[in-house]
């Protein structure tokens, strides 16, 4: 016999038919090309999955989301815990991370493009300069927040450098990797559709340009809708098991 | 020769000097209680023969980088992310069968795949005693070990020391505010 669908799923159902109806009834008071419905824009999302245009535009957008995430994660990580334990370290960056936090996105994007060119490396380095201020933030505040009587634990008992960081210190950063991860995808793959559609000519941004100039709003829609589904994949294919994984001590 | 030779001139936090000429001298196998009230250093003291604290005037000998130190600190300070035989894996490089017989031995058997939050803070101290011995320490640290334990788990912890210190002899200082448990537990007392 199939299971009763939970209340959370209930509400979650009734949410997104709520949402749906509200879009199927705003469609209709209006004028098809000005707001397009659900089916014309499943149409068209059909027609260009089809043709192979929506996979290949959708790759090459998260191709460069997650390497731009990657980059700033890692650069944000190894910053932000400099930061956080190194206290000299952290007043002298401290001034460009304000700097960098209240630097205009779009001026980050106009000045790569202008000094490097339209070119890929531009667009991948606005990105990432655009993010790793939040990354070194997240993770300056877990530094601080790391429990010292462990580290003395950890000396103590002579782990090694590496033991530290992977059973020590990592497992304590965890839930701020985490909300900067999490932040910083949502955060990133907006980014990345300007830099897209500033300057290069492939990916979903590029797509949104271009549909824009035509006045194509089902097809903006359609790629909208089909990069919005591609990251909740990620989401809840990948950082939310993560997460869980990292979790599961508190949980036994 | 001493198993241990501590002789500190000088420790200070700021303007607040703690300790002031201390010399101790402990034997091979001897167990020390140090006493005094609350605030006097007794755990700074404890911090420094570990090799945690630097920042003082005179020397501990042998030096910490040269021995096996053992520490119970006050609080457990167990792994939580880790289960109980992971930490004393971990921290004494042992295999867990081997942890798996460390615990038996503090009467926690069968124990081994629970993480510390599923213990009870008198078994995690258990826990916390068998990582300080299973790395065959040269010395060991004992700060406060049964604080804040109900009188029958603290009493069970004093017999369950006293078997493992009889089985395996280690040169020990205890930090104790209890005149009852120094008496019991060391051979000679300190008081600061």
């Amino acid at each position: 016999m199939p299971r009763p669908p939970s209340k959370g799923r209930l509400v979650w159902i009734l949410s997104l038919g709520s949402l749906l109806a509200l879009w199927v009834v705003a469609a209709a008071l209006t004028d098809p090309l000005t707001l397009p419905g659900p089916l014309q824009v499943l149409a068209v999302m059909v027609r260009e999955a089809a043709n192979g245009e929506l996979f290949r535009h959708l790759g090459v957008t998260l191709y460069r989301v997650l390497l731009s995430f990657v980059l700033a994660m890692s650069l944000g990580i190894m910053i932000g815990l400099w930061m956080g334990l190194n206290r000299s370290a952290d007043r002298f960056l401290d001034l460009w991370l304000v700097f960098f936090l209240n630097l205009p996105a779009l001026v980050v994007m106009i000045l790569a493009y202008v000094w490097l060119g339209l070119t890929e490396v531009a667009a991948i380095l606005a990105v990432t300069v655009n993010k790793v201020p939040n990354v070194v933030v997240t993770v300056r505040e877990g530094a601080r927040a790391l429990d010292p009587k462990l580290a003395e634990m950890a000396r103590v008992f002579r782990f090694t450098r590496g033991q530290t960081l992977r059973h020590v210190v990592l497992p304590q950063m965890a839930p701020f990797l985490a909300a900067a991860a999490r932040s910083g995808i949502a955060l990133i793959w907006k980014i990345v559709l300007v830099v897209e559609l500033l300057g290069r000519g492939s990916g979903v941004g590029f797509k949104l340009h271009l549909h824009f100039q035509l006045f194509e709003i089902d097809a903006i829609l359609a790629y909208a809708l089909a990069f919005i589904a591609v990251m909740q994949i990620v989401e809840w294919g990948i950082l939310r098991p993560l997460e869980r994984r990292a979790n599961r001590w508190r949980h036994a | 020769m001493s198993a241990l030779d501590i002789q500190i001139r000088a420790k200070r936090f700021g303007a607040a000097v703690v300790l002031r000429d201390l010399n101790l001298q402990v034997a091979d196998g001897e167990v020390v209680a140090i006493t005094g009230r609350s605030g006097v250093g007794k755990t700074t003291l404890l911090n420094i023969i570990a090799g945690l604290d630097f920042a003082f005037e005179g020397k501990v000998s042998p030096a910490p980088a040269d021995s096996r130190v053992g520490y119970v600190f006050q609080e457990p300070r167990l792994l939580p992310w880790r289960t109980v035989s992971e930490n004393l894996c971990l921290a004494c490089g042992i295999t867990p069968a081997a942890a798996a017989q460390w615990l038996a031995d503090v009467g926690l058997a069968g124990e081994g795949e629970k993480v510390p939050g599923q213990l009870s803070l008198g078994m995690q101290r258990r826990v916390a005693v068998a990582r300080a011995l299973a790395i065959r320490p040269d010395v060991l640290l004992l700060d406060e070990p049964f604080a804040s334990l109900d009188v029958e788990t603290a009493k069970e912890m004093r017999a369950l020391l006293q078997r493992l210190l009889a089985a395996h002899p280690t040169t020990t200082l205890l930090v104790t505010h209890d005149a009852a448990e120094a008496a019991e537990l060391a051979h000679k007392g300190f008081s600061l």
